[in-house]
């Protein structure tokens, strides 16, 4: 564990203790496995303690841990034969979306999703996965490519959201992601969405318009990031932590709301505990929903998907 | 139309040497008898502004409207019949005082909301028109605003008939969180069903159209129309500057600025908006335009 979040230091501390004394008895010959088994059950329910009532500001830091397994790590986790295509065929490649084909369940599959860097080296390449419009036009691309080979669509979600720069609005922004809600909406084959990190405004909606739409337990998705929500609210970014409360941001939020259908658990502690395990859980979803959004027709997709929006939204008819 | 053409021309004469305010009387007028121009700082009658469909007449600075005043300059007199006015903003994620501003902006609108939808004529084609109005909470989208326009866009789907939409918008309504982000979504897959029928959407923007509205049913148009020099973009100019660290134009997220980049079909000035959009609407008829 090399980088530990301010909510998880008690837990963090103790098992620097614990290590400490092992090393210490082992050097000393000395038997000390009594204390050692009584501080690793307290370890445990430390553990179990804290990361079980992780507060909405603490899932942000786990959102956003950056040894947090990214779209790349999955589709390495959960297919065979991934092969990557790039470019939007107008303009260039962006790096901040990834997409390609493999093989999921003796089956074709395409994967689309926001790519994050581990690296700073990796994350300049790839913009911190914040696309411009190119990236949004690959997406639209290899998924009108999927539905001509008629195999469904996996979008992976991870990013602070769309690129905020000057060349983004030269080339449209605004029409790039609009034009992925248009177009989504009436793909004949199953789409479905996880939302795996942070899901970021239009830009994480982007590759949303999905049937079925799944956030990892410590993933979240909102309208705006909760600094830019404290600045734009209370004119102070400082608040983000009582602006992660607010905004309703979190997986739990998203499913008491009904905007999303399912929580995907995560590894205690964090999916980047454990990339392999965590793959599994998302393998395991995706074959479920997979199975059973394949017996839907193609209009059965389409007005599926349509039902699923066309209710979202809460107000008051007199 | 030529009645309105030759006002115009009269008012721009009179206005050809200005209106001096002399300091002492200026407290005798009332209050609005006469307006600043925000951009040139040329003074004149509130009335020649209003007669000049409220573009400035010495610098063209379009003025924001309320939607009331563009169903007026718009469609066709008395042929308007609005929509869902009944629909009321509820307090979804519980913010403090929500419900009260929006009821304080209900109150100085007369609107339900940030947007007027409805059916009416225009130039005698039958349309469902949806305007936004900047004066309700920065004309942001929430429930109400994505509810209203998904039912308007259905109208028009049920009736086979256009639909125009005047936006003017911030964005997503911060106070409704997430659930504003999904408006987004709502009113792109009514709009597709609405354009599956081959029926027609114009889109036309005026200042600002930004965030999350810029970013759907805005861009979403057959034919993207906007008004002169509106504010258009995606991200706003300030947080761009803080990422990009670099002096952006003077006229970036300009509609001249997105026509020049290939963004807009065409900037049509505001009196000529009516003739136009009419024009476009009766070329899309089903049936044929041989009576145009």
């Amino acid at each position: 564990m090399s980088k530990s979040m301010a909510f998880e230091e008690p837990v963090i501390k103790l098992r620097e203790k614990i290590d400490e004394l092992k090393d210490i008895a082992s050097k000393a010959e000395v038997d000390m496995s009594d204390e050692i088994q009584t501080l690793e059950t307290r370890l445990k329910q430390l553990e179990n303690k804290i990361y079980a009532n992780m507060e909405p500001w603490d899932r942000v830091q786990v959102a956003r841990h950056p040894e947090r397994p990214t779209t790349m790590d999955y589709i390495k986790e959960i297919f065979t034969d991934f092969v990557e295509f790039h470019g939007d065929r107008y303009f260039g490649d962006d790096e901040a979306i990834i997409g390609g084909i493999a093989c999921f369940d003796g089956e074709p599959i395409t994967i689309i999703g926001h790519q994050r860097g581990k690296t700073t080296k990796e994350n300049i390449r790839r913009n911190f996965g914040m696309p411009h419009p190119e990236g949004y036009r690959k997406a639209l691309r290899l998924m009108k490519q999927a539905e001509k080979f008629n195999r469904p669509i996996l979008c992976f979600i991870d990013t602070k959201g769309a690129y905020p720069g000057k060349a983004a609005e030269e080339r449209g922004q605004s029409e790039a992601i609009a034009k992925n809600l248009f177009e989504m909406a009436g793909l004949k084959v199953p789409v479905i969405s996880i939302v795996i990190g942070e899901g970021g405004s239009g830009g994480a909606l982007a590759l949303g318009v999905a049937n079925r739409i799944f956030m990892l337990e410590n993933s979240t998705y909102s309208v705006i990031s909760p600094e830019g929500a404290a600045s734009i609210l209370w004119k102070d970014a400082s608040l983000a932590k009582q602006a992660a409360e607010a905004m309703k941001i979190t997986a739990q939020d998203l499913k008491g709301m009904g905007i999303i259908d399912g929580i995907i658990p995560e590894i205690s502690g964090g999916a980047h505990r454990n990339v392999i395990a965590q793959a599994l859980a998302i393998k395991e979803c995706l074959l479920e929903e997979l199975t059973k959004l394949r017996l839907l027709s193609t209009t059965e997709l389409i007005d599926d998907r349509y039902n699923k929006f066309r209710v979202i939204g809460e107000f008051v008819e007199l | 139309m030529m009645a309105i053409r030759n006002f115009i021309s009269l008012n721009r004469k009179k206005s050809k040497g200005g209106v001096v305010i002399e300091r002492k009387k200026e407290h005798e007028f009332p209050a609005d008898l006469m307006t600043k121009c925000p951009e040139c700082k040329k003074i004149y009658l509130t009335k020649e502004l209003e007669n000049n469909l409220k573009v400035c007449p010495n610098c063209d600075h379009h003025y924001k409207l309320t939607a009331w005043e563009r169903v007026n300059y718009f469609l066709d007199k008395g042929t308007f019949e609005s929509l869902d006015d009944h629909i009321k903003t509820s307090n979804p994620l519980n913010f403090p005082a929500y419900v009260e501003k929006v009821e304080v902006d209900v109150a100085k609108t007369g609107l339900n909301e940030a947007v007027l939808t409805g059916v009416g004529l225009l130039k005698g084609e039958r349309v469902v028109v949806a305007i936004m109005d900047s004066h309700f909470r920065m004309g942001s989208m929430g429930s109400v605003v994505g509810e209203k326009i998904t039912r308007a866009i259905e109208k028009a789907t049920e009736l086979q008939i256009p639909f125009i939409i005047f936006t003017a918008s911030g964005g997503a309504r911060m106070q409704e969180g997430v659930i504003s982000l999904m408006q987004m979504a709502k009113t792109s897959v009514a709009l597709k069903r609405h354009s599956d029928q081959g029926l027609l959407f114009i889109s036309i923007m005026t200042h600002p159209t930004t965030g999350g509205v810029s970013a759907s049913f805005a861009s979403l148009g057959d034919i993207n129309i906007a008004e002169p020099k509106a504010l258009i973009g995606f991200a706003g100019r300030r947080v761009i500057e803080q990422t990009v660290r670099e002096k952006l134009p003077d006229d970036f997220q300009t509609a001249e600025f997105l026509l020049a980049h290939g963004q807009l079909d065409a900037i049509f000035h505001r009196k000529d908006m009516k003739e136009k959009i009419a024009t476009i609407v009766k070329l899309h008829r089903k049936g044929g335009v041989s009576n145009v």
